[in-house]
């Protein structure tokens, strides 16, 4: 091609990292790329040079895709599948710009020597910022294909119209060429201008439908391949010895009996000691012959005495929002409410526990790790090892389930140390309970709220204040004339004052932020005598928030009246990634035991453009399903840096038994852009659930999980 | 201690030489290659494991090679017929009945060893016999959705 609009593929651009470019091209094979730009795209930009710097990485572009000879279309993304969908929506807004078919789109996912560079996936990030310069390189590169089709046809360009990997002359569709053969032959590449112009919602025909699964043939038939099921020739499987708590120093170390095991290779590098054998449960039952002794500081710091530790301990706070004056509202006020709302530690028990298998073969290496963060996990594995980051290759399975959980890599990092030093492939499967010892929990926090009403009802104060669970959610979005929201740190990072790492857990910080919130809001109400659906319209002007409790309302077929009831019902609503969402939970519960039975939760949400109304759907679900744990029983217990639950026996997640009937609403509003859909719908379970336990027996709750016990406690209390 | 144990895995017959009490889960996955029946506790308390053993679902993570001698043992890897996905496998597809998948395995093979023995269960009944099976991404809507729907198409 001579056309100045082509250039030829330089590979150095594909591979900034020194990938070899012969690899590449057999990789990758021929055919027509069209790379994402994001220099126009400021909050990717800004993920790139936020929380993790990445060294020799493409600087220009953040994926691209590739149109095959076979006409088939590849998507290279640094996202992973870890259950959210992204590998059905991504590929249904590939689809729908470039006018193929949904099924002849490949994922490529997570591979760091394919993928150009990415943070990781988290934050419900890859459909609000992935999303948008996907679409236009799509639509580039449905432009390049008119192009070359007009060359091929003798055709002007707007003579021309696509079709399912087609391009046909409007007038006479009998002269047409695939796409597949407008690529054949060719190695060009296209930088995405932003000067095509996107689809608009009334000429979707992909994006906005109903897809199953990309994933659920290879899931159903056991083939999907996650870190573990990864098999090299001469693989060792590694078990690790752990400490028994955090703090723990060793006092003694008799590796002799673990050594006598057949095929046994005995790894003793200072905080890394592991037993690895070709067999994992060998391997598991000779590290059990170690013999090990611990000196465990003496604690007084446990699940109950956490929260004053942490009011304790809590920095200055720093104001995330504020309006108004406080003394005038307080002056305002004729009924002042003072509340402290605590939290416990979640885990984020994925089914499947951390993961990696590693190879290292001279100074390269590949890793298959179970992460939500590759990229990062290659940089990681190349400061660990004093490896070359150009050799280190990360090559992502799928995950099986990740909530947050699964972006520190430490796994990733173990495996890798194991295989240099054993000169083999290794493989580390954390066991279940290395996965509650090794969590990045979500933080015990506590909220400290006081608001107040005014004669007519309506919120005439509000000041609120979060210690370490983060601002995540934080701020209220009432119409509240005096209001001020303070975070009190993150409680991540070097000044943790948490016994044990903490981390992202689904929707991190907003849990906790709206169980607070909206329970005090539900107060507020109840003691204003007012329905708290009543309440809430009168006190909220967030126009998309109305709409979207008005239509949980509808589905709930809600009946005002004053809490408490009796009827046990309770609503919460939220704001996260970009989405509003509102909850209604109906509960029963029983007044001897205080055993509350979740009977039905109606959740509505405006998500924007839902580029998959099923997937999205599913998200809710699981969204409320998932958060039933949380608001209900989950809660680690611990003593100093020893963690008490190890296992599902004592740490008890969701069951079958537990789900209520679910019914959800998105509202249409494909027209604004899409916003996040992995974790909305889990952060007002809490709230709307403290709520129903309220109007169904006067018990109000101000600590999650919503135990049994503090139903009864609280129920003495009225 | 090493001996000869014979069984018959998905339909076709197995020898192998190895300690006999070694559990199950680790023989399939390991020495047998077949990675579809996943670890997720290692003490029968999430299902992630779970195969079947002469019509009965069982975890493996729990069971011995000895458990199984001349039994008959079906995985996820023998669920399919010819090559296609069977009633329950399709339904789990139709329903969108999965997120991670992790645990589809275990979900498939305790929802068969079910509806092979009660192919007409009721709703309560369905989530009696799931109840021990965890999923962490929230399936469980569908999952019962997809039973549900199979026990309705089922024969017998």
């Amino acid at each position: 091609m001579k056309d100045h609009n082509y250039l030829d593929i330089d590979f150095r651009d594909i591979s900034a990292n020194h990938l070899d470019r012969r690899d590449f091209i057999r990789l990758a094979g021929g055919g027509i790329f069209i790379f994402m730009i994001i220099g126009h795209f400021p909050s990717l930009l800004a993920q790139r040079e936020g929380r993790f710097n990445p060294h020799s990485l493409p600087t220009d572009f953040n994926a691209f895709l590739r149109i095959g000879e076979n006409g088939r279309v590849s998507l290279f993304t640094g996202k992973i599948e870890m259950g959210q969908g992204v590998i059905t929506s991504l590929a249904q807004m590939l689809a729908d710009e470039l006018d193929v078919t949904f099924n002849s789109v490949d994922m490529v996912m997570g591979d760091t020597n394919l993928c150009p560079w990415d943070m990781g996936t988290f934050g419900s990030m890859s459909t609000r910022f992935f999303g948008p310069p996907l679409r236009e390189a799509a639509a580039e590169g449905r432009q390049v294909l008119i192009e070359l089709a007009s060359e091929y046809l003798k055709s002007p360009a707007d003579q021309l119209m696509t079709k399912d990997g087609i391009v046909y002359k409007r007038l006479n569709k009998k002269q047409y060429v695939t796409y597949g053969q407008l690529a054949k032959g060719k190695a060009i590449g296209r930088h995405a201008t932003g000067k095509v112009p996107l689809k608009t919602p009334d000429q979707f025909k992909i994006m906005g439908k109903s897809f199953l699964r990309h994933d659920s043939f290879v899931k159903v038939t056991g083939e999907a391949k996650y870190a573990g099921d990864i098999r090299l020739p001469g693989m060792l499987y590694a078990a690790i010895l752990r400490p028994p708590a955090h703090d723990a120093k060793r006092t003694s170390l008799d590796l002799s009996d673990a050594k006598k095991f057949d095929g046994v290779q005995v790894i003793d590098d200072g905080d890394l000691v592991a037993v690895l054998h070709p067999l994992p449960d060998v391997a598991e039952k000779a590290l059990s012959k170690v013999k090990v002794t611990y000196d465990i500081p003496d604690s007084n710091l446990n699940d109950k005495t956490i929260f004053d530790y942490l009011l304790k301990v809590a920095p200055e706070g720093e104001t995330v929002a504020v309006t108004g004056n406080q003394q005038r509202g307080e002056k305002d006020s004729v009924k002042i409410i003072e509340k402290t709302y605590l939290d416990g530690y979640k885990a984020h028990a994925p089914i499947e526990p951390h993961t990696a298998t590693a190879h290292v073969e001279g100074d390269k290496i590949t890793v298959w790790p179970s992460s939500q963060t590759p990229f990062p996990a290659k940089e990681q594995v190349a400061e660990a090892l004093g490896f070359k980051l150009e050799n280190v290759h990360i090559i992502s399975p799928f995950v099986g389930g990740g909530f947050g959980g699964k972006s520190r890599n430490l796994q990733v990092i173990e495996a890798a140390r194991l295989s240099k030093l054993a000169g083999k492939p290794v493989q580390v499967a954390w066991t279940r309970a290395e996965e509650f010892f090794h969590d990045s929990f979500r933080p015990a926090a506590v909220v400290k709220i006081k608001s107040g009403i005014d004669k007519t009802g309506k919120l005439s104060f509000w000041d609120y204040h979060v210690y370490f669970a983060g601002s995540r959610g934080a701020t209220e979005f009432y119409s509240i004339p005096n209001s001020i929201t303070v975070s009190h740190s993150t409680g991540r990072g070097e000044k943790s004052p948490h016994p044990f790492a903490v981390g992202a857990w689904r929707a991190p910080g907003n849990n906790t932020n709206t169980f607070a919130r909206e329970s005090q809001i539900e107060i507020m109400a109840s003691e204003a005598g007012i329905d708290p659906y009543e309440f809430r319209m009168m006190n909220l002007t967030d126009q998309k928030m109305k709409r979207v409790l008005k239509a949980a309302a509808d589905k709930f077929g809600w009946k005002p009246a004053k809490g408490p009831s009796g009827r046990g019902f309770g609503i919460a609503c939220g704001i996260d990634a970009g989405t509003s969402v509102a909850t209604i939970a109906e509960v029963e519960v029983n007044k001897q035991t205080g055993e509350i039975r979740v009977k039905r939760v109606v959740a509505a949400q405006d998500m924007g453009l839902a580029v998959n109304p099923e997937g999205a759907t599913i998200q809710m679900e699981g969204c409320i399903t998932m958060g039933l744990g949380y608001a209900l029983e989950e809660d680690i217990r611990f003593k100093g840096e020893k963690i008490l639950d190890l296992n599902f026996d004592t740490y008890d997640i969701p069951r079958f038994s537990w789900v209520p009937k679910i019914e959800t609403v998105i509202l249409d509003a494909k027209n604004d852009p899409p916003q996040g859909g992995g974790e909305p719908a889990i952060v007002t379970m809490g709230g709307a659930i403290a709520n129903a336990v309220f109007d169904a027996v006067g018990a109000r709750v101000l600590q999650m999980p919503i135990t049994a016990e503090r139903v009864r406690e609280a129920m003495k209390q009225g | 201690m090493k001996e000869l144990i014979k069984f018959n895995l998905n339909g076709k017959p197995v020898e192998i030489t190895t300690d006999s009490d070694r559990l199950l889960l680790w023989v399939i996955r390991t020495d047998l290659g077949l990675t579809g029946t996943k670890y997720g506790c290692g003490e029968s308390l999430c299902g992630a494991c779970t195969v079947i053993v002469d019509n009965e679902a069982v975890r493996s993570c729990q069971t011995t090679l000895k458990d199984v001698e001349n039994r008959s043992v079906i995985t996820i890897e023998g669920l399919a017929v010819d090559g296609q996905p069977n009633i329950l496998q399709k339904a789990f597809m139709d329903h969108d009945a999965l997120q991670c998948g992790y645990c589809t395995p275990g979900m498939l093979m305790n929802a068969w060893a079910m509806l092979k023995k009660n192919p007409h269960p009721t709703r309560e009944q369905i989530i009696e016999e799931m109840d021990d099976n965890l999923c962490r991404c929230g399936a469980h809507k569908r999952i019962i959705e997809a039973v549900e729907t199979v026990s309705k198409e089922m024969g017998g």
